[in-house]
């Protein structure tokens, strides 16, 4: 018997309309657990670097964590993985929700779909019986509305739905995969949905998942329960409201925007607004928040509310979950109501709200600089919020100026020349960042901003504090009850780090320090996405119920893998390393990991020349960001060595 | 028939469903309760507690098996709430043959809540346990149980109506049959 994983993946070629399951490899979970990193180990093994996003051979991957459908809280994402069309590198991105947990109850691991559909279609798994249906019907439907039509046409609303709007459709870079409370948004994964010609993935699971030793897994399961009351009940002080507690940035339930509204930036990622929080606005937009949100929700077997059921008056109901919140209102300088209402229109229709806003914000920008014209904004609206919904409209069927915008703003940018490079300025690899524009560098967000897989921070970042506090006394009462750190020596670099002087950013924490607290940020999630663990209950937020010390255990009684801090070290590793060497296969390079150059007013070039070195040699890769082939060895990853030295990439 | 009442001590859990976050931790808890062994294996369709949601109308009901019945009813009621429509399904307790709710997925038999009975006393059942949300509230109260007092008169009057309609001789040996399987 398999424990916590079913064994099995099922693969679907789409071109033939050939459905298989397929038995997997026990040892896949012993070398790499599951989730993110075994859909790696495919990617690895199929897809060679010359094959393009939109061909057929590039696969699109559903998948499970390994812990996903067991009682471990929180373990219920699923990762969607495929070659990026924005950034031609590893595409990954990750919804919580109800999915995985469905698709483990209906029997698989893993969805793997290649191949292309010539119709539009949709997929329905419920248990054994895997159809490929017609979705002629569903062609131009909202990704919210096509759930419902489906779970009404199945007449089960137990059915677990993903979908892609009218944006994936058109293979819109920045389309999303909708599924209820959550969506895989990132990284233009619903382009290439849309690309196979599927409409949505329909799932329902009737069967066991087993767990290798059951009572010393509840006991484990129930002290991360009570963990979670403790920190409900002590939330951390010294920080900002959204950052005391676990889950996501609880976005849907708090009103106070005090510190995002004054603190992020504005329109094109570029006016920052200090004294925007007033009395007036915290009231007008607690009104409107109190007025469109129904019910704080959760994704499958967690008590953390990050979702919202909101309402609009006059518009259909949807659900949201953090930051998306604010990104449509920041870039179109309006507020909260805006953002509500066209969110509505967007999460329909499917698309990424981080990069989304900032496409549009930049199109607002080029044409105020004359970069494009009235040619090419014939019919907008003059005021900005009607502009917002008139370039949405456009994006998302690729009309017009639409259709180059569509592609993101550094491959619009190189489209339109004229200088519009200089306003995509807020990628990396690529890729649209969150609109944040600091004054000092920090060592430690250089390395992570720079050397991410994913190019996002919220998927890097963690439990390691933003700034130093700035008493020793509230230091040390932080550091009492620390006890996720990996080794001691973390609460000495937060003892001894200022906001002035010596000690403080950018020297401190110091280089070593800074490659140190990266690694422990990264381990925690490269197992959360291996175990399809919530950042929001492990990795991301400051002092979460899962950590370095008890997910051995936890992952050794789900599985029965004998399992150590080492042992999940090494496989941490492996991981990193194999997404590293596929994205280094398809030619990424030292010269590629970069911030957006404005990201801090105050650059350090020669500190972060030696902050990066230092990461890679750490990492054990060479001066330009390669595995080398002992590390790779070292990893049993010897034969993406083997590859990448027959290929001419390692010497 | 007269009717005694005995006071007793009831169970039950109150459903405040405006604090339902609809997370199912309720479902999956139960599923692997009732796993043999404990905790072996999880699968929300074998939970004797069910979370009735459909989150773009806001409804968020949890719902535990009740008694199994051997068919489904005559008439069904919508209610209207709060200007929602809601058909009496949704509410309903039973398992019964109309639908797959509170079956056991392989073998079909029907599923009723017992409290966690089996668990360690004092103990509240595992879905509230797990219910940090504080939509299920585990609640012990000094309930009114009645029972009827049955008096051998009626039993006569009953036999007699019996006899009168299938003879002695078919009563009598549907009793021997009846007391033979026990």
């Amino acid at each position: 018997m398999r424990y916590a994983e079913t064994g099995y993946n099922l693969e679907i070629d789409l071109t033939r309309g050939n459905i298989e399951r397929v038995e997997t490899d026990p040892k896949l979970a012993e070398l790499h657990l599951g989730g993110l990193a075994t859909t790696a180990k495919i990617l690895w093994d199929r897809v060679p670097p010359e094959t393009e996003p939109f061909s057929p051979n590039n696969p699109l991957i559903f998948s499970t964590g390994l812990l996903c459908g067991t009682p471990a809280t929180g373990a219920n994402r699923t990762i969607v993985a495929t070659v990026s069309p924005q950034t031609l590198l590893m595409g990954y991105s990750m919804m919580g929700g109800f999915f995985a947990p469905e698709l483990k109850y209906a029997g698989y691991d893993k969805i793997i779909f290649r191949g292309k559909s010539p119709d539009l279609v949709y997929i329905y798994i419920s248990n054994d019986k895997v159809e490929i249906r017609d979705a002629s019907h569903l062609k131009g439907k909202g990704a919210v509305e096509t759930v419902d039509i489906i779970q009404q046409e199945l007449n089960d609303p137990k059915v677990q739905v993903a979908a892609i709007g009218l944006a994936g459709e058109n293979r819109v870079y920045m389309a999303s995969i909708e599924h209820g409370r959550s969506s895989a948004s990132r990284l233009g994964i619903g382009a290439v949905m849309g690309d196979k010609g599927i409409k949505a993935v329909a799932v329902r699971g009737t069967k066991d998942i087993n767990v290798a030793r059951p009572a010393e897994f509840y006991k484990l399961c129930n002290d991360v329960l009570k963990y979670i009351q403790f920190r409900d009940d002590h939330p951390v002080p010294g920080v900002m409201p959204i950052l005391q507690g676990l889950g996501s940035p609880q976005e849907m339930k708090h009103v106070d925007e005090a510190w995002h509204t004054q603190n992020f930036m504005w329109g094109n990622s570029r006016v920052r607004k200090r004294d925007y929080w007033t009395p007036e606005v915290e009231e007008k937009w607690r009104g409107t928040q109190e007025s469109v949100r129904k019910r704080l929700i959760s994704c499958y077997n967690c008590p953390m509310k990050c979702g919202a059921v909101i309402s609009v008056p006059g518009l259909s109901t949807y659900m949201m979950k953090c930051f998306s919140k604010l990104t449509y209102t920041m870039a179109a300088f309006a507020d909260l109501d805006f953002g509500f209402r066209i969110a509505q229109r967007a999460t329909e229709y499917g698309v990424d709200g981080f990069s989304t806003p900032q496409v549009m914000a930049f199109a607002v920008e080029l044409y105020e600089n004359g970069i494009l014209t009235d040619a090419d904004l014939e019919g907008c609206p003059a005021d900005n919020e009607g502009r917002f919904y008139w370039l949405l409209d456009r994006i998302v069927r690729r009309e017009g100026i639409g259709d180059v915008l569509a592609n993101g703003t550094y491959w619009a940018a190189q489209h339109i020349g004229k200088g519009a490079e200089e306003f995509a300025h807020n990628n990396i690899k690529k890729h649209e960042q969150l609109p944040l524009k600091l004054g000092m560098l920090n060592p430690v967000y250089y390395l992570m901003y720079c050397t991410g897989e994913k190019a996002n921070i919220t998927q890097i970042e963690g439990q390691f504090p933003q700034s130093p506090f700035p008493t020793m006394a509230e230091r040390e009462e932080f550091v009492k009850d620390w006890i996720q750190v990996p080794d001691e020596k973390f609460k000495q670099y937060l003892l001894g780090w200022e906001l002035r002087g010596e000690r403080s950013n950018p020297y401190y924490p110091t280089i070593d320090m800074s490659v140190d607290i990266v690694d422990w940020q990264e381990k925690m999630h490269y197992i959360d996405d291996a175990v399809g663990m919530c950042a929001g209950l492990s990795s991301f937020p400051l002092k979460p119920p899962y950590h370095i010390h008890n997910y051995p255990a936890i992952i050794s009684a789900a599985t029965g893998l004998e399992m150590n801090e080492d042992k999940l070290t090494e496989i941490y590793n492996r991981n990193r390393n194999l997404i590293r060497a596929f994205n280094v296969r398809r030619g990424l390079r030292r010269a590629d990991e970069k911030p957006p150059e404005d990201h801090w007013k105050n650059r350090f070039p020669e500190l972060e020349e030696k902050l990066l070195d230092a990461y890679y040699k750490f990492k054990g890769w060479d001066n330009d960001g390669i595995p080398t082939k002992e590390t790779l060895q070292r990893l049993d990853l010897g034969y993406v060595a083997e590859d990448l030295e027959q290929r001419g990439i390692i010497k | 028939m007269s009717m005694v009442v005995n006071k007793k001590l009831k169970k039950r859990i109150r459903i405040d469903v405006d604090k339902c976050n609809g997370c199912r931790a309720c479902e999956m808890i139960c599923s692997a309760f009732h796993a043999t062994p404990k905790y072996s294996s999880n699968n929300p369709e074998r939970s004797r507690i069910r979370v009735m949601f459909e989150p773009l109308r806001n409804i968020y009901v949890p719902v535990y098996a009740g008694e199994y019945t051997a068919s489904e009813c005559m008439g069904k009621n919508e209610y209207v709430i709060d200007g929602k429509k809601y058909d009496d399904c949704g509410f309903c307790r039973a398992a019964c043959p109309s639908r797959t709710l509170f079956h056991e997925p392989d073998s079909g038999l029907p599923l009723k809540c017992d409290m966690c009975e089996d668990n360690p006393p004092d103990e509240e059942p595992l879905c509230v346990q797990w219910c940090i949300t504080d939509a299920l509230v585990y609640e012990e109260y000094e309930g009114e149980e009645t029972e009827e007092d049955v008096k051998i008169a009626d039993v006569d009057i009953s036999m007699e109506e019996m006899v009168a309609k299938y003879g002695l001789q078919k009563v009598l040996e549907t009793v021997a049959r009846m007391a033979q399987k026990g």
